[in-house]
């Protein structure tokens, strides 16, 4: 009986690291094919002979990415965009999270409802085009003919990341907050000093989460933002992959390296600050998957 | 809730007569003048409310004021009449897509039936094996090794859908051996699997592949990220229940069935009910990105449809707008019964 044990546990175990192993692998493949690509050689990305290594080694995609003023522009609308979009979303999600967890907010039900309904039933893609055609009129009678404000203001609402917040604040014990009200604390001030420093982990992983939403924001970005000098980085990298892979601009091609080296080049670009960060999020991502099991 | 009298009377010894206690003396004025109680309440307590505007202006902007605009299916004809003087008047526009006869009927029957497809086949195989995945790295005892798997496992989640989509795109584009054909087409080619006309063509030209690709760079993606749930509800598990399983006589099958199983179960079904709710809302940014006109027949779903005909040239925003309610409203009928039957089942539930 021991040894069918033992005999079970090193079948199973020879089979899970044989097969995270294959599926580790092929998940790291295609970045290390995308820089292999990147760098190699004209004739050496068009014969198809680059499997790992890069080939006859050039930098010149490189080159002539970074020295596209487009490119810069459209990181620094991403750049942008995400920063005060993700500012605008917390600052409002905090908000209303924090009133959402008081017990003694009246209609609270029906509030909580207003959120959660909108996490069940959309409008749908059309309805919020016109809307936003809409709105983009109410914006320019304003004076705000900047399109990324109104990309920063309409988007990136999330019912989900303001449950989450609401559920770190109800878990703040009362009795804290009810000290501070008696040393003369406003509402405001009980939020600033005694809520947000308690909910610190929670509230990093929302930003994280609403960061990422505006970091890689495509959809609306391009229907919204229709002059091509505020195009954000997801946008601009979209253009070019259906520019250079456009037959006709292919059989043109003269340069030194393929134009598929251009597009490996822009992805990997768009991948390096991403992997750079990704060891300090990490751990905000993991947690905010597992607090997202949620009951009311 | 007043059944007995003594609950809201109170004996005046004094005057020998029953009066009405004070509480509910309160309660009885809140009743009557229930809105200007709320006011009083509000206006006290006016920090609270101003915090929670925010909020709901932009949920009711941009979230709401569309679902009105999405009153404008039930006009009559195409007249450019406000919404308002317009409502529940008709459902031309859903007549015309769920039995016109026309092509756009039929566009609209075929992206319905892709929406099913292309999201049960991401039931079938992107929900299990995240669970597998969790119960592999259960497996690797030295943390070290085990965070080098999840981190490579998690990388794809760290790219955006346009850029994903990009690689993919590039992984299997068309053309020759000569001018550049995608990675992928070639070895699949090179093993014989698919003819070299269909590697020339581009993988994603093809209908017959487009299924495959979606599904395939969904695993890519999103697979090891959507294990990290269900690891931590492993590795919350007791050891103890490992070793009394194991003084049992069960061996590792056993113990997965009869330990591993129930502890996670919750889990499961948590995530189960998310992934039933967003069914059919499935990732139309990367459908856009990854479809084209050639691919139509299996890839096309509701809301690339109604991206097309609502936004594109010569738009019927209508039409459009109705053909994704319905999307939408079953949609929502699959999370909220999901939901219920959670909740019925296993006293889990996700709202």
């Amino acid at each position: 009986m021991k040894r069918k044990l033992e005999i079970s546990e090193l079948i199973f175990k020879i089979i899970s690291y044989t097969l995270l192993t294959v599926f580790a692998l092929c998940c790291l493949y295609p970045f290390v094919y995308a820089v292999s690509a990147s760098i190699s050689g004209r004739s050496a990305v068009e014969y198809g002979s680059i499997v790992l290594f890069p080939k006859d080694v050039q930098f010149d995609a490189f080159a002539q990415m970074f020295g596209n003023n487009m490119f810069w522009n459209a990181y620094s609308n991403t750049l942008f965009l995400t920063l005060y979009g993700t500012l605008w979303s917390m600052l409002t999600a905090i908000l209303g999270a924090y009133a959402l967890s008081k017990r003694r907010l009246l209609f609270r039900k029906f509030f909580n409802f207003f959120l959660v309904f909108t996490m069940w039933f959309s409008a749908g893609i059309v309805p919020q085009y016109l809307n936003y055609l809409a709105t983009k009129k109410v914006f320019n009678a304003a004076g705000i003919m900047d399109e990324k404000w109104l990309v920063v203001i309409a988007m990136g609402m999330a019912a989900m990341n303001i449950i989450l917040l609401r559920n770190a604040f109800e878990g703040v014990p009362s009795e804290i907050e009810e000290a501070a009200i008696v040393d003369g604390a406003t509402e405001f001030q009980v939020l600033s000093t005694v809520y947000i420093p308690m909910s610190k982990s929670t509230i990093a992983t929302v930003a994280l989460f609403f960061a990422i939403s505006r970091w890689n924001g495509y959809f609306w970005a391009r229907q919204m933002i229709s002059n091509s000098n505020e195009h954000p980085l997801q946008v601009f990298i979209r253009l070019q992959l259906e520019q250079y892979t456009d037959p006709e601009v292919m059989a043109g091609w003269s340069a030194s390296f393929a134009s598929d080296s251009m597009i490996y080049a822009l992805i990997v670009c768009s991948i390096v600050p991403i992997l750079i960060i990704y060891p300090f999020i990490q751990k905000y991502f993991a947690k905010g998957v597992n607090v997202g099991g949620v009951k009311e | 809730m007043k059944d007995r009298a003594a609950d809201f009377l109170e004996f005046d010894r004094e005057a020998q007569v029953y009066r009405l206690s004070p509480e509910q003396a309160v309660r009885d004025d809140v009743e009557k003048h229930y809105w200007r109680h709320v006011g009083l309440t509000v206006l006290k307590d006016w920090r609270l409310y101003l915090m929670l505007v925010p909020m709901l202006l932009v949920f009711l902007f941009w979230r709401y004021f569309p679902m009105y605009e999405l009153l404008g299916c039930f006009k009559v004809s195409d007249d450019v009449v406000p919404v308002s003087q317009q409502l529940f008047s008709g459902f031309s526009y859903f007549k015309r897509l769920l039995l016109g006869g026309d092509d756009l009927s039929m566009q609209f029957w075929r992206a319905l039936r892709n929406t099913f497809i292309l999201s049960f086949y991401g039931l079938c195989f992107g929900f299990p094996i995240p669970i597998i995945l969790a119960l592999f790295f259960n497996e690797i005892r030295s943390n070290a090794a085990r965070s080098v798997y999840q981190v490579l496992t998690y990388l794809p989640k760290f790219m955006s859908t346009v850029v994903m989509t990009s690689l993919v795109t590039m992984l299997v584009k068309q053309g020759s051996l000569t001018t550049g054909m995608g990675i992928l087409n070639q070895a699949l080619a090179n093993l014989g699997l698919i003819s070299g006309e269909v590697a020339n063509a581009g993988l994603l030209n093809n209908p017959s592949f487009f299924r495959s690709i979606y599904q395939i760079s969904g695993i890519w993606e999103s697979a090891g990220y959507d294990s990290i749930v269900f690891f931590a509800a492993i590795i919350a598990i007791s050891p103890t229940s490992y070793e009394a399983a194991q003084i049992d006589g069960a061996d590792k099958w056993a113990q997965m069935r009869y330990v591993v199983l129930p502890s996670i179960l919750s889990t499961i079904v948590i995530m189960l009910i998310t992934r039933i709710g967003s069914l059919l809302n499935i990732g139309y940014e990367k459908v856009l990105l990854l479809y084209n006109a050639n691919t139509y027949v299996t890839a096309d779903v509701v809301s690339t449809l109604a991206n097309r005909v609502g936004m594109g040239n010569n738009p019927i925003p209508g039409v459009a707008a109705a053909a994704e309610m319905m999307n939408n409203v079953i949609g929502m009928l699959l999370v909220i019964g999901a939901n219920t039957i959670a909740r019925k089942a296993s006293n889990t539930s996700l709202y």
